[in-house]
């Protein structure tokens, strides 16, 4: 496949229908309808707010926990509903798979990017947190951008393997929910990681080499507090700094090798 | 280039194609049991080999039809074709783009209105949100759906859907069309906006692919055809001699099943029977619907028959009877002498739904006390029904007349 033609008027226009069927159907029967991609996370984030930092107290030496924890919820629920979506895409598509031929990655990048359009309406509710708590921005805010895009790419690496797994043995959509839901309390999301790293330095950095902890972690850096313990902090430029990119491009480099390596019988065995 | 088989008025050439699927065993695509398999050392699959090596070209502006039986390799060819299957072996060379509807109305979502599921169908088929807004009005106005397309889909009928979908298609551009038959379904009307699209093809020259069970529509918008039988090609060529060669293969089959049927006789040797049945077009006993069928009974007795009188019956597949009368009814009894042949003549209109029908047959002397069945032979001969279009699932197909009118 050339790459010229990944974003071909035909694929685009293709990829565009796509994405907005999909963000047309997901809420079309409820009555709170798009509101609803802002307030599970909002919800979510009000049990866990209440629970770990009212009733445990772990956030106290968190400077703006609540805008803090929040940011994580916002990022973890993109990095599952993406991972997710592309899982499922694949299959979900099997009817329109067996009956036309187009480039099978459009499915798999469309499922991707309706939970990045969700993650952008959740920053904004963040960015609302972020007025009402006071907290400072600076122009290093900007670096949010490149970092949602790693996680992005990450998500979509994950997204193309799994799609492609998940055809030919349907039970990875279960060991992934089992996966994730270890990952949950895996990643320093409604702990603080300062936390793990008072008892061990090694294990917190074992936790940020997961390129979602370490993503997490820089964008709290930068956005809200430098309380936010981040691989910089802790390792400085060494090999160790690199391993989250070393991992998301292996996953990157796997999930296309294997995504274009089946592709062509999907129309057969999905 | 000495390789060069084709010349440049090729549209599409394929070579040696050969297609096998892998069908899990057990219906078991899980984990599980891949795991026990590998350690059984089974597969747990089964092949099956829909294409062994298919060979043929097309020309451009070629109306070309690709008939067989069901299970022949029509529709994996086809898929093959458009690129939906990745041949295992063979190439395909394909000079144009290609639009393939396999099935109309693709990614048709029912949650969606109907003009949502225009632009997503158009999408498919290449057309940006632009080009699609500026057909718009054509395609409601061809599909006569004005007030519904702001329902959702689920709450159309499925001729509306089918109505949508194909004033959709037809504005399909591109330079090979793959069709499927199943796009004639629906209502009569709906078969005659289908067919004059087909002569509004071939009248444009289009290179048109038409998989078809139809040796009707063969004739009727083909130039070539080819006839595919258990993944092989049988004749690649003129459309007549494709569709002759389609009945021959029927004829054939029906040959075969018919032979070992006389086990149900139930014969003493007071009469012999001899039958022929035949149809005032078609060669042999197949029989296109509308058309009359001739059946000739040439019953000899080789005892006296006081009183004869002689059933026919017609079996569809399942055995039911469909058609039943005998000679009593309209000829009243009639008498016998040993050595003496009566000649029975039916003419009737095949009104029956495509399939193959058996003949049935019994004499019966009303006089005797014992044995009065001097002959009976449910499936005496068969005749083969062909030429329903649409509706195939209805048993009888008579000729009928439906009107439509403003009410009030």
């Amino acid at each position: 496949m050339k790459l010229s033609n990944i974003f071909s008027r035909r694929n685009r226009i293709l990829l565009a229908e796509l994405v907005r069927t999909d963000f047309k159907l997901r809420y079309q029967a409820s009555t709170l309808g798009y509101l609803w991609s802002i307030l599970n996370p909002l919800l979510l984030f009000a049990i866990l707010y209440v629970v770990f930092d009212r009733f445990l107290g772990v956030g106290r030496g968190v400077e703006h926990f609540a805008v803090y924890l929040l940011t994580g919820i916002v990022l973890w629920r993109f990095f599952t509903e993406a991972t997710n979506n592309g899982l499922k895409a694949i299959v979900q598509r099997g009817s329109l798979i067996r009956k036309i031929n187009f480039p099978k990655y459009i499915i798999v990048i469309s499922g991707t990017i309706s939970s990045l359009i969700n993650l952008g309406l959740n920053l904004l509710v963040v960015l609302v947190f972020i007025i009402i708590n006071g907290v400072d921005l600076s122009w290093q805010a900007l670096l949010v951008i490149p970092l949602i895009l790693e996680l992005y790419a990450f998500a979509l690496a994950l997204a193309f393997l799994l799609s492609a797994v998940n055809v030919k043995f349907r039970d990875v959509s279960y060991l992934w929910d089992v996966f994730l839901q270890a990952a949950f309390y895996a990643t320093p999301i409604i702990y603080p990681l300062t936390l793990v790293a008072q008892k061990s330095t090694l294990a917190a950095q074992l936790l940020l080499t997961s390129p979602v902890a370490q993503v997490i972690q820089d964008v709290r850096y930068f956005l809200i507090t430098p309380d936010s313990l981040t691989m910089a902090q802790l390792v400085g430029v060494t090999p160790m700094f690199f391993v989250p990119f070393g991992i998301i491009l292996f996953t990157g480099v796997l999930g296309a090798w294997y995504f274009k390596k089946s592709q062509g019988k999907f129309a057969e065995e999905v | 280039m000495a390789k060069a088989t084709h010349t440049d008025d090729t549209a599409i050439e394929v070579r040696n194609l050969h297609k096998t699927f892998k069908i899990p065993l057990d219906g078991g695509m899980n984990l599980k049991q891949r795991i026990l398999n590998a350690f059984r050392g089974r597969s747990g699959y089964r092949e099956f080999s829909p294409l062994n090596g298919v060979d043929f070209e097309i020309k451009k502006g070629e109306f070309f039809g690709i008939v067989g039986r069901n299970g022949s390799g029509k529709s994996t060819l086809l898929k093959t074709i458009a690129g939906i299957y990745t041949p295992d072996k063979g190439k395909i060379r394909v000079d144009g783009v290609l639009v393939p509807f396999i099935e109309l109305g693709v990614g048709f979502n029912p949650e969606l209105t109907g003009r949502e599921n225009v632009f997503l169908n158009g999408a498919l088929l290449g057309f940006s949100r632009e080009e699609m807004s500026a057909m718009y009005d054509e395609i409601v106005d061809f599909a006569e759906l004005h007030d519904f397309m702001d329902e959702r889909l689920k709450n159309y009928s499925s001729g509306m859907q089918v109505r949508l979908a194909f004033s959709i298609a037809i504005r399909a551009e591109g330079d090979i069309l793959l069709l499927d038959e199943v796009l004639a379904v629906g209502d009569s009307s709906f078969q005659q906006k289908c067919y004059s699209y087909f002569n509004e093809l071939k009248q444009a020259g289009r290179t048109v692919i038409l998989v078809t069970h139809s040796m009707s529509a063969v004739e009727r918008f083909c130039n070539r055809a080819l006839l595919l039988d258990e993944g092989t090609v049988k004749i690649v060529g003129d459309k007549t001699e494709v569709a002759n060669m389609y009945e021959e293969l029927f004829v054939e089959a029906k040959n075969r099943s018919s032979s070992k049927v006389s086990t149900e006789e139930n014969s003493h040797g007071d009469v012999d029977v001899h039958i022929d049945v035949s149809s005032q077009k078609d060669s042999g006993s197949v029989v296109r619907i509308g058309d009359e069928i001739n059946i000739n009974i040439i019953i000899t007795a080789n005892v006296d028959v006081k009183s004869c009188n002689t059933g026919i019956n017609i079996r569809d597949e399942s055995g039911r009877i469909i058609f039943s009368t005998d000679t009593r009814l309209h000829v009243g009894e009639f008498k016998l002498a040993k050595g003496e042949s009566q000649k029975i003549n039916i003419t009737t209109t095949n009104l029956y739904t495509d399939g193959i029908y058996d003949i049935g047959v019994h004499v019966v002397d009303e006089k005797r006390e014992t044995g009065s069945v001097l002959f009976m032979n449910k499936k005496i001969a068969n005749f083969t029904s062909y030429g329903a279009i649409n509706h195939k699932h209805s048993l009888f197909h008579p000729p009928y007349r439906l009107t439509k009118q403003k009410n009030g």
